[in-house]
């Protein structure tokens, strides 16, 4: 990872080193906020701004934080950032703030924020870290938002709102497949994504930590 | 990191600062942003009363639509007790949930099987066209579901008795399961039914296996337990215990 560029930080965690593919973060809220592209929006902005901006406070605080209550620190300044979100969520968006319902607040506990505070903003500058944010949020919200189309367009033959495949209970082509609207779809989704995506780059595979055998012979229990 | 920052006045001096900004950062973004919620808030309970009175439909729900129709909405206050309407309260800010919980605006009821222990002595009611011959009345409802209590809106045509639409604005049922009360496919089956059986005032909407066309819709699969809380509370509230009386002047008037 180039450490030193504001376009290496910002790129690297989109396909390189995306958070849900990658290091397989944040799925919980992934399976949650996809069943439409409006909510995967609004969810990928909050979770930018988060991570964007813990990580900024974080690193220009970074050098007078006592390793004894680090995690503390990081927690209270990433949770009154969610709280800020959620109550701005619920003065502007207050339909999607209730699709979003619990998943706004636990933006807190996405791994992915307390990761980035944690192993990058602790080591770097604000600006840098800033821009880290930014990236590693948009990696997550990049995963968000193709889940959140294939969701969508399928499950409810839609597109943001707008109707695109006419549907049968009005007269259309279209079976929607109620599969893709319940939260198990998205594992399959996210499932295959990452299955593309580390047979076009191999070298994101992981070295396994030991290795399967063939099945046990009755000789070898004895 | 340098060995300062771990001395025990480091800690504490941080651990003040640092809660102190933050809770200062979450209460002014708190307080500022409450007349925007509330507002938001309100905006969408009239919104509910307006889609489950067939007036608009979900997709119509703009902010300027559901003042425009909200303003040929009376809202009245209906005593629960005689079924009279009633000033003792004002109705623009009465608090119907709150008032069931306080004693001095609630009586104890007999147990029953929708779980409501005390009933509050004073019922809102939105009327849609003239007071003493409306087009629509509108009730809110409430009662427990599997989960969680669901709140919500029947609305009866001008004879009290005909069904004009349902729908709820809160609850946790299941999602997939209890929470297809929210479908409009399914609440699209309520417009028309029945609420009472005959000419008498004995409650018979509700959900079932085996909808008898008339008073009943199909039940809603996989959620027995949704349903009947819905079939109990929607009885409840029409029954003489709630705005029963005050139903039967119109099904005198109209039917």
């Amino acid at each position: 990872m180039s450490k030193d560029s504001v376009k290496g930080v910002l790129i690297s965690p989109i396909l390189k080193n995306n958070p849900i593919a990658l290091q397989v973060l944040g799925v919980c809220s992934a399976l949650a906020v996809t069943t439409s592209m409006q909510v995967a929006v609004v969810m990928t902005v909050a979770v930018m701004f988060v991570t964007a901006f813990s990580n900024f406070f974080v690193s220009l605080i970074r050098n007078h934080i006592p390793s004894s209550i680090r995690i503390i620190v990081q927690m209270t300044i990433i949770a009154s950032l969610v709280i800020v979100v959620d109550q701005l969520l619920k003065a502007y968006a207050y339909d999607t703030s209730r699709q979003l319902s619990v998943f706004v607040g636990l933006i807190i506990t996405n791994c992915i924020v307390m990761g980035r505070a944690e192993a990058y903003a602790m080591q770097n500058g604000p600006i840098m870290s800033f821009w880290d944010g930014i990236g590693n949020g948009a990696g997550y919200g990049l995963v968000l938002l193709i889940v959140g189309a294939i969701r969508e367009i399928f499950g409810a033959g839609s597109f943001f709102g707008m109707q695109l495949l006419s549907l049968t209970k009005d007269g259309g082509w279209y079976l929607p497949n109620g599969l893709l609207l319940l939260p198990p779809s998205a594992f399959f989704i996210i499932g295959l994504l990452i299955w593309a995506l580390r047979s076009w780059q191999p070298e994101q595979n992981e070295i396994p930590e030991f290795k399967i055998t063939a099945n046990t012979k009755s000789g070898e229990a004895m | 990191m340098s060995k300062s920052n771990d001395s025990i006045k480091k800690t504490l001096t941080v651990a003040f600062v640092l809660c102190l900004v933050c809770a200062v950062i979450v209460s002014v973004s708190a307080v500022a942003l409450k007349p925007q919620q509330v507002a938001n808030q309100e905006l969408d309970r009239r919104s509910n009363i307006l889609i489950a009175a067939g007036l608009i439909t979900a997709q119509e729900a703009t902010k300027e639509r559901i003042t425009e129709e909200f303003a040929k909405i009376q809202v009245k206050v209906v005593d629960l007790r005689t079924g009279q309407f009633t000033n003792d309260v004002s109705a623009a800010d009465y608090d119907q949930v709150r008032a069931s919980k306080d004693p001095a605006q609630s009586f104890a009821l007999n147990k029953m099987a929708i779980g409501v222990n005390r009933l509050e002595n004073y019922g809102l009611v939105y009327l849609v066209g003239n007071e003493a011959n409306p087009d629509r009345i509108i009730l809110p409802v409430r009662g427990p579901g599997l989960w969680s209590t669901l709140y919500g809106f029947l609305a009866l045509e001008g004879d009290g008795n005909t069904i004009a639409g349902m729908g709820f604005y809160q609850h946790a049922e299941t999602p997939g399961l209890g929470g297809e009360v929210d479908n409009p496919n399914w609440k699209a089956q309520w417009p028309g039914k029945k609420t009472f059986s005959g000419d008498t005032m004995q409650p018979q909407l509700g959900l079932s296996k085996t909808p008898d066309g008339v008073h009943e819709v199909d039940t809603l699969s996989g959620a027995t337990l949704t349903a009947r809380g819905v079939t109990n509370l929607l009885q409840f509230w029409v029954s003489d215990k709630a705005y029963g009386s005050f139903l039967a002047k119109f099904r005198q008037g109209g039917a």
